[in-house]
């Protein structure tokens, strides 16, 4: 496996620039399939250079936004524009996109050699210059000694690299990989997904990611689009969905989050106060509500600590109950505590010490707490 | 996602003849055949050839063809005892052997679906075989058997069972029809049987018998519901064609053997009785039309 | 489910059913005796009669010819059809096209053979060789359909779309990539529809005109007068030529799976 060599993030933000003009556009897209909406009036920019992730579960219509690209459907109302030129009636074959598919898709009676050579070979390249980039490919992804191998001969991750090279043989203006990993097991997937940022760096192409797995889209995007039903709840950079997640559905898609329903008492002072059904809760931040909202408070297990013993300062931000279970994740023990008002909340504590003197157990009433800080008002 | 699959409209250009040819073809050659039994059906017989009038001459006007139609075909053949006998033996002979099928056929796909997977598919070969070898031929191989001075009597009389003068009276008997249409159309109630019955999940029995129900009458609440479908299609797949058989009863039955395919083709090689042969076949379609129709929408099922 | 002593016997016995007829038609073509009950010690008189036998040697000719004909006619127009079927999605007049894929296959062939005749005589075309060949093109054409239809079912349609993706059009793609993956169920959809043109009858008789007689209805002919050992010695033969072809194939296709498990196993070991 290639080792990702220097350093792999750059400063990479086109999106924050107003003059920069995007290099795909979804405009108004939308997808029927006889009386179901799968794509529901959709606009979405992608830079150039850009490893962008759609996210979402299966069914949200990230495959058919994919495939609309790629030319395999055509989009139902809305235009499609790459480099500001629309394509909608351009065949498949005809467009500067390639797809690396689900299934690998490889064609299961050539060689590897002839698998990566049949874009090229449809392009009409002279002989030598395929034999060349049939050769720079298959350095590229590390299969130089199977070139001559048929995909059955090939090894699951082989071949995922067999379909990478394929389709980046043609250097093509957009990279469309529909989930690229999926059928890896998770130690390869990881590796997979460094090799993966690395090539996109190397070639300086734009790559549109279909996936289900939110740790893979974090990893290797720029920005991710996170899809429901259709439709983007939100479009933003890896930390800024995790850390500030505009909806309960994105907050509660990407990783663990504790949710608790509640009311707006005040909004001032760069703070927002809120009444949990008694719980006192204070976030740094004014929110976009006014006091007496229906809003949710949410805060990631993780930024909340627990400890036996009650908090010094006061009642705001806390959370006293009993600790119902453990799960230990060997790096992590997430505690769920419940409260007399049977609210549950999640606490991970990171396990630091091998041993501890006391260790917090079943049945043990605890308290936890959490800095103004680490909370978020989710408005919708 | 894309539950619709089908290439998008500038996809592919050559898919207007893809679907024509074959359907244009099969238009020519299998429906516009039925639309002209269906009016010869409705000619009179005469002594020219070809023996029927009016000819079919392309679209002559509606009202011409209307008044030269004519149903005494099928009065007659309702009037007539010998096809009415014809249609009812030809069901009953069909239902009986379908009914028998089942009773071999089944207990022959379970034990196939039960046999270690290594020799499954010799078993399936083994099934296929003789499908692919001469229907004729298969039928024929019986006439040695079964004839009152062949294979069968000559067994019986080594085994003693028959004495020298005894004779096994079944060639050209409708036991005989039984007898050859069961070995003619096993292969066809087996197969489907089988693929239904290998597709069981196993755990199921496993999970049947760890609540406790004992093997006889899991195979009575799990194994033989979940099989229905194969039982559909393999009652149809032998039902449909048996009712037209023609062969089987000409070659093996006798003169009291009646049946409606070979009623047909009396009429038609025989007597050349031409518009009473097409009446009979479309009687015999239209007897047959429900069936049909359960097969293919079986088909489109699975 | 557990293979037990009575599944073993009721398949010893519905094999031995299934096959003792065609052992004992075989035995008996080496017969030296005409009788049937008669064993008159091994020969092969039969054979070289039925060699000689011009009228016999003649109708197997134009059964093979036929046979070859309206097994490509009907593999070409079947192939098309199952595309049809499987790739266009709903299209106009699907229901009909479908029921005309579905409905030969149980048709009483007595049906179908006489309606069949009654179009080439409304018609006016003489019957003979090409009639027969029509005729069993059109009920071939569906075997080979369901055949063809079922591989294009499990075919993985991502493989044609990379194809289009990577540029190549949809007709080369056809031919580059779909054609090769279906070709082995194309050629068994060919090999059944030659037996079926080989062993048809009924259809054949009814569309077949003056110099145009098959073996089947040759055989036909002769069996109602009475069994001969001539008979017993071509039927042997048919029996022989088409086991030999089922075993070749089905060799042929346990050789290549053998291939790809070994080759699995191969790239298993070669590892990530």
């Amino acid at each position: 496996m290639a080792k990702s060599l220097g350093p792999v993030k750059r400063k990479f933000t086109p999106w924050t620039d107003p003059n920069e003009k995007p290099f795909i556009r979804f405009e108004n897209i939308t997808k029927k399939f006889g009386d179901y909406t799968a794509i529901d009036d959709l606009t979405l920019d992608i830079y150039e250079r850009e490893f962008f992730s759609l996210l979402g579960p299966s069914g949200c219509g990230k495959t058919t936004l994919m495939r609309m690209l790629a030319g395999f459907e055509d989009p139902t109302s809305g235009r499609i524009l790459l480099q500001g030129k629309d394509i909608s009636g351009v065949p498949p074959y005809r467009r500067p996109t390639n797809m690396m598919f689900q299934s690998y898709a490889l064609f299961p009676h050539m060689t590897v050699e002839k698998n990566i050579a049949f874009g090229l070979k449809q392009d009409g390249l002279p002989k030598d210059e395929i034999t060349a980039r049939v050769a720079e490919m298959l350095k590229l992804v590390q299969l130089s000694q199977f070139a001559g191998r048929k995909p059955s001969q090939l090894s699951g991750g082989q071949r995922q690299r067999v379909a990478l090279a394929r389709s980046l043989a043609k250097k093509p203006k957009v990279l469309l990989l529909d989930e690229p990993l999926g059928a890896l097991d998770k130690k390869l997937r990881e590796e997979t997904q460094f090799e993966l940022m690395d090539i996109q760096t190397k070639l300086g192409l734009t790559f549109l990611i279909v996936t289900h797995d939110q740790e893979e889209a974090m990893t290797v995007s720029d920005r991710i689009a996170v899809m429901d039903k259709g439709i983007i709840k939100q479009v933003a950079t890896p930390a800024e969905i995790y850390e500030a997640p505009n909806s309960r559905y994105v907050a509660d898609f990407i990783g663990d989050i504790n949710i608790v329903e509640g009311k707006v008492t005040a909004v001032a002072d760069g703070k927002t106060q809120l009444d949990c059904g008694g719980m006192k809760v204070a976030v740094v931040e004014e929110a976009h509500c006014a006091a007496g909202d229906e809003v949710a408070f949410a805060i990631r297990p993780e930024k909340v600590s627990i400890s036996l013993d009650p908090p010094a300062d006061g009642t705001v931000n806390a959370f006293h109950g009993e600790v119902w279970d453990i799960g230990y994740l060997g790096d992590f023990s997430v505690f769920i505590v419940h409260d007399e008002n049977g609210r549950v909340m999640r606490a991970a504590q990171a396990n630091i010490a091998r041993l501890v003197d006391r260790p917090i157990t079943f049945g043990d009433m605890v308290w936890l707490t959490w800095k103004a800080e680490s909370g978020l008002v989710l408005t919708n | 996602m894309a539950a619709d699959t089908e290439l998008s409209p500038h996809g592919n250009p050559f898919r207007h003849l893809v679907v024509l040819i074959p359907y244009i073809w099969l238009l020519m050659f299998f429906v516009a055949p039925f639309l002209i039994i269906v009016k010869i059906s409705l000619s009179e017989t005469a002594i020219s050839m070809p023996p029927y009038t009016p000819v079919f001459d392309g679209f002559a006007t509606i009202k011409d063809f209307i008044s030269q139609l004519d149903f005494d075909n099928y009065l007659f053949l309702t009037e007539d005892p010998l096809y009415v006998d014809a249609y009812f033996s030809s069901l009953k002979i069909a239902i009986i052997s379908t009914f028998l099928l089942l009773l071999i056929g089944y207990p022959m796909a379970l034990g196939m679906a039960r046999a270690p997977t290594t020799i499954r598919p010799l078993l399936v070969m083994l099934v296929i075989l003789p499908f692919w070898t001469s229907f004729l031929i298969r039928v024929y191989a019986w006439i040695g058997i079964l004839k009152p001075e062949g294979l069968l009597t000559l067994l019986l009389q080594t085994l003693g069972i028959f004495g020298p003068d005894e004779q096994v009276q079944i060639f050209r008997t409708d036991i005989a029809v039984y007898i050859g249409i069961v070995y003619s159309y096993l292969p066809f109630m087996v197969l489907p049987l089988y693929a239904t019955l290998e597709k069981l999940d196993g755990t199921l029995l496993e999970a049947a018998a760890d609540l406790g129900c004992p093997p006889m009458k899991s195979f009575w609440t799990i194994t033989f519901p979940l099989s229905i479908p194969g039982v559909i299609a393999g009652a149809m797949i032998c039902f449909i064609p048996i009712t037209g058989e023609f062969v089987i009863p000409d070659l093996l039955g006798g003169a009291g053997t009646l049946m409606i395919g070979k009623t047909l083709w009396t009429e038609f090689f025989g007597n050349r009785d031409w518009p009473l042969a097409s009446a009979v076949a479309v009687l015999l379609l239209l007897a047959l039309v429900v069936p049909i129709a359960i097969f293919q929408n079986q088909q489109q099922k699975s | 489910m557990k293979f037990t002593r009575l599944d073993a016997t009721v398949l010893t016995l519905c094999f031995a059913f299934l096959y003792i007829p065609i052992l004992i038609l075989i035995i008996y073509s080496f017969n030296e005796s005409k009788l049937v009950t008669v064993w008159g010690g091994f020969s092969l008189r039969w054979y070289r009669d039925m060699w000689s036998n011009d009228g016999l040697m003649d109708a197997a000719w134009i059964t093979l010819r036929v046979g070859v004909l309206s097994a490509s006619l009907g593999t070409i127009l079947g192939t098309l059809a199952a595309l049809a079927l499987t790739r266009f999605g709903r299209f106009h007049g699907r229901i009909l096209f479908s029921g005309m894929i579905y409905a030969p296959l149980v048709m009483p062939e007595v049906i179908t053979g006489l309606s069949m005749l009654l179009l080439f005589v409304s018609l006016n075309v003489d019957r003979g060789f090409w009639t027969v060949v029509i005729a069993h093109t059109t009920f071939t054409m569906c075997y080979v359909a369901i055949v063809v239809q079922s591989r294009l079912y499990t075919f993985d349609r991502s493989l044609e779309e990379a194809a289009l993706d990577l540029g190549c059009t949809p007709f080369k793609t056809f031919f580059v990539i779909t054609l090769p993956l279906i070709l082995p169920a194309v050629i068994s959809g060919w090999m059944l529809a030659f037996t079926l043109s080989l062993d048809d009858l009924v259809i054949a008789s009814f569309t077949t005109g003056p110099g145009a007689t098959t073996l089947p209805i040759k055989i036909y002919s002769q069996v109602r007068l009475g069994v001969t050992p001539e008979i017993n010695a071509i039927s042997s033969i048919l029996v022989a030529i088409v086991t030999c072809g089922v075993i070749v194939t089905s060799l042929l296709t346990k050789s290549r799976e053998l291939q790809r498990q070994r080759d699995e196993r191969a790239a298993f070991r070669a590892g990530g």
